[in-house]
């Protein structure tokens, strides 16, 4: 029995790495025939709020034409529904759409779980960004899913606190640290940012932006690559402003953390495109006191940003009307009314490059009102998003993260040390899996 | 529990003296009063946390209470046409139901277990108690494949049907049917001609019904608060418990902000029927097993 399960994982783990057409054949193979006849019902599941209005577009306009019916099934976002999807498909009874974020596509693919939609999305690579498309096809000659909504980062601080303490906007990381240590001369209760060991994601962007690709693959084998250069370059940075305390070292997300935003005690927040609204919740009474700028580079000359968060829309090797639902896929984001109701509704920042500068994005986020070209600003840095690398496994890299950067933020202790964990968890789950990884 | 026991033993000997001094023992006093706390701090958190506003809830004081309740009730009303009070019932519905067929599987089974010798007797029972050592949680997912054989999935059944059957319920009931029904009164009941079922109905069960309530509270408590069995089984949000219903108002993606204030009064209002079914239930409890019906 285990060696059956490991050799069915290689066979699908090379599968991935050769881009080989393997998938793609038994993707299709699912009896996609009878789109034209008859009516056709999918159900999707999706965790962005006010999904079902936005569905309610297309059933009563294109979907009604083509006689097909979505009806979405809402989810609570995150790893835990990666694995609703994967024990579903177990089953053979994973819904015909979901909705996957972009690091757990690899997960879902090495799986089998999402089926090749390359001949039924038609132009809608164009539509997107080179960086983000590349993301769905895992490098590969397939097409996983649809882009629907990505998160590039920038950099939001106090631009009135910014002022008073005399600080001027970080361009590079070295600034970055300087103003820190310069705000912690002015005012030793403050801190311009904290470091948060509860978010993955977070620190995957950064290192995305350094440079990092911590899956690849050569031949038919994986390389894990987290703790490569560029990341530990990131891991060095951060760790030392741990270490020298000029930065907090609390994690994000916590009450703590919403009153040390409300209240200025922290003065920066590295984020992405959608922090207007957390801030709304996290800061209300700090509204229309903040700024956004590009990130801060690794050197002046650059112009790179990484990306966090983000998610895409998949079809399942499950469904029985692969056609139909790729139509809705690539229908739901390229579609202007469809993006601009998603925009509207679930407050996504489109992956369509044109749906960018349009419709709800011509006026800036509420919160940000006094910054009029913040989507402006937001569409330049989205296209100088790096690529990123995702593998098959990038849960178990994010839960070692947590655990182990989490305690060396705790004890400000060495975070190059806490990457060689990660590193090695990796490569052993990996292993433990049945890929091949190269030592 | 000794000093209890020890101190009731010595009663009637000393009936006749001066009645004995109450002293407040300061020591397991303090350790009751501070586990209290312990319990009831995260509850007053959610009670004050509730009637804050969003604009309050990180910014004011923890304990001081807010202006929103109002307000955040109605929000929690309207949010999608009041979807939460269909996760409300739909709670109750597999908590109570549940329950009842749980307390009913486990009466039955534990009775039987108690009172009747056959082979495999305990076989049956060992298997049980293997049963209540290994958590719930770790069969949901094989669970879910075997419902989904049946194609039972994503259906009110599926959360009701592995509920049914509660290991720890049956174990609790056969040691309390084996306390609570003597054999005496079984037999007596066999010498006037009354058939077992009748014997069980009418006779036994009533002698069980304060170890029942038991099992149905802890059933029901179970139940209102699983989170992992209607996570894997359901995908239609018309079909959630409350805890699956307040799991994706938390987790709306990065994009969405938390609806902090909506999960928290929801949560409040979880805890209410909870609390109300533990007041209601609580006098059946107060029988206790002096209550028998054979004096020794």
């Amino acid at each position: 029995m285990p060696n059956t399960k490991r050799v069915r994982l290689v066979a699908t783990s090379v599968a991935v790495a050769l881009g080989a057409g393997a998938l793609a054949g038994c993707g299709s193979s699912g009896g996609d025939s009878g789109t034209d006849s008859g009516p056709v019902s999918l159900t999707y599941w999706s965790w962005a709020p006010g999904m079902d209005k936005v569905v309610d577009l297309w059933n009563e306009g294109p979907g009604k034409k083509e006689r097909i019916t979505v009806t979405v099934k809402k989810q609570a976002s995150g790893d835990t529904l990666v694995t609703k999807i994967l024990t579903a498909h177990k089953a053979k009874k994973a819904p015909d759409l979901v909705q996957a974020e972009y690091q757990a596509l690899p997960t879902l693919v090495s799986n089998d779980a999402l089926a090749d939609i390359s001949k039924d999305v038609g132009d809608a690579k164009g539509r997107f960004a080179e960086g983000v498309w590349q993301q769905t096809t895992l490098g590969t000659d397939a097409v996983y899913a649809v882009p629907q909504d990505i998160g590039p980062m920038m950099f939001y601080y106090r631009a009135d606190l910014f002022e008073k303490y005399g600080l001027e906007v970080p361009t590079t990381w070295d600034e970055f640290a300087q103003t820190a240590r310069d705000l912690k001369k002015k005012d030793p209760d403050k801190a311009l940012t904290t470091f948060s060991a509860n978010d993955s994601g977070l620190f995957a962007g950064l290192a995305q932006q350094a440079g990092a690709r911590w899956w690849t693959t050569s031949g038919d084998r994986w390389k894990v690559a987290v703790d490569d250069a560029a990341t530990r370059k990131v891991a060095t940075f951060w760790g030392g402003l741990v270490k020298e305390g000029a930065i907090d070292n609390q994690p994000m997300y916590t009450p703590a953390w919403n009153k040390a935003l409300n209240t200025g005690k922290q003065i920066a927040w590295v984020s992405a495109v959608w922090a207007p609204g957390t801030l709304t919740t996290a800061a209300p009474d700090t509204q229309g006191k903040w700024a956004m700028a590009p990130l801060p580079q690794w050197s002046a000359s650059e112009n790179v940003t990484g990306s966090w968060g983000g998610s895409s829309t998949a079809v399942t090797t499950d469904s029985r009307h692969k056609a139909a639902a790729a139509k809705f896929a690539a229908w739901l984001n390229t579609d202007g009314t469809a993006l601009n109701a998603l925009a509207k509704e679930s407050g996504i920042y489109p992956a369509s490059t044109s749906a960018q500068l349009s419709g709800a994005f011509l006026n800036p986020p509420e919160y940000f009102a006094n910054q009029a070209d913040f989507y402006t600003r937001a569409a330049e840095i989205a296209k100088t998003t790096a690529p990123s690398a995702w593998g098959p496994n990038v849960n178990v890299a994010y839960t070692s993260f947590k655990d182990a950067f989490g305690a060396a933020a705790k004890n400000r202790s060495d975070f190059v040390a806490a990457l060689n964990t990660v590193q090695e968890d990796t490569v052993a789950d990996m292993e433990k899996q049945g890929f091949e990884v190269v030592r | 529990m000794n000093a209890l026991a020890a101190r009731t033993n010595t009663t009637p000997g000393t009936a006749q003296g001066p009645p004995p001094r109450r002293r407040t023992a300061l020591v397991p006093t303090v350790t009751l009063l501070l586990g209290a706390l312990y319990c009831l701090l995260p509850v007053a958190w959610v009670v004050i946390a509730a009637t804050k506003s969003g604009r309050e809830l990180f910014s004011t004081f923890t304990f001081l209470p807010g202006s929103g309740f109002a307000d955040n009730l109605r929000d929690l009303n309207t949010y999608r046409d009041g979807v939460y009070w269909r996760w409300m019932g739909n709670s109750a519905l597999y908590a109570g139901l549940g329950a009842l067929l749980s307390t009913a599987v486990s009466a039955c089974g534990g009775y039987a277990l108690a009172v009747y010798r056959f082979r495999g007797r305990e076989t049956v029972f060992n298997i049980l108690l293997a049963g209540v050592l290994m958590p719930p949680v770790i069969l949901a997912v094989p669970q879910y494949l075997l419902l989904a054989e049946a194609d039972l999935t994503d259906s009110y059944v599926s959360v009701l049907l592995p509920l049914v059957l509660s290991p720890y319920g049956v174990y609790l009931s056969r040691i309390y049917a084996a306390a609570a029904v003597p054999a005496d009164v079984v037999e007596a009941g066999r010498m006037d001609g009354a058939g077992e079922w009748r014997i069980f109905t009418r006779v036994a069960l009533p002698m069980m019904v304060p170890g029942l309530v038991t099992v149905f509270l802890f059933q029901f408590v179970a139940v209102w608060n699983n989170f992992l069995l209607p996570y894997i089984m359901l995908s239609d949000d018309e079909k959630f418990p409350i805890t699956l219903g307040l799991y994706t108002l938390l987790e709306q993606g990065a994009n969405t902000p938390a609806l902090y204030t909506l999960v928290i009064t929801g949560a409040f209002l979880a805890v209410v029927p909870l609390i109300a079914l533990f007041l209601v239930v609580q006098r059946f409890w107060s029988l206790d097993l002096l209550s028998g019906a054979v004096k020794s």
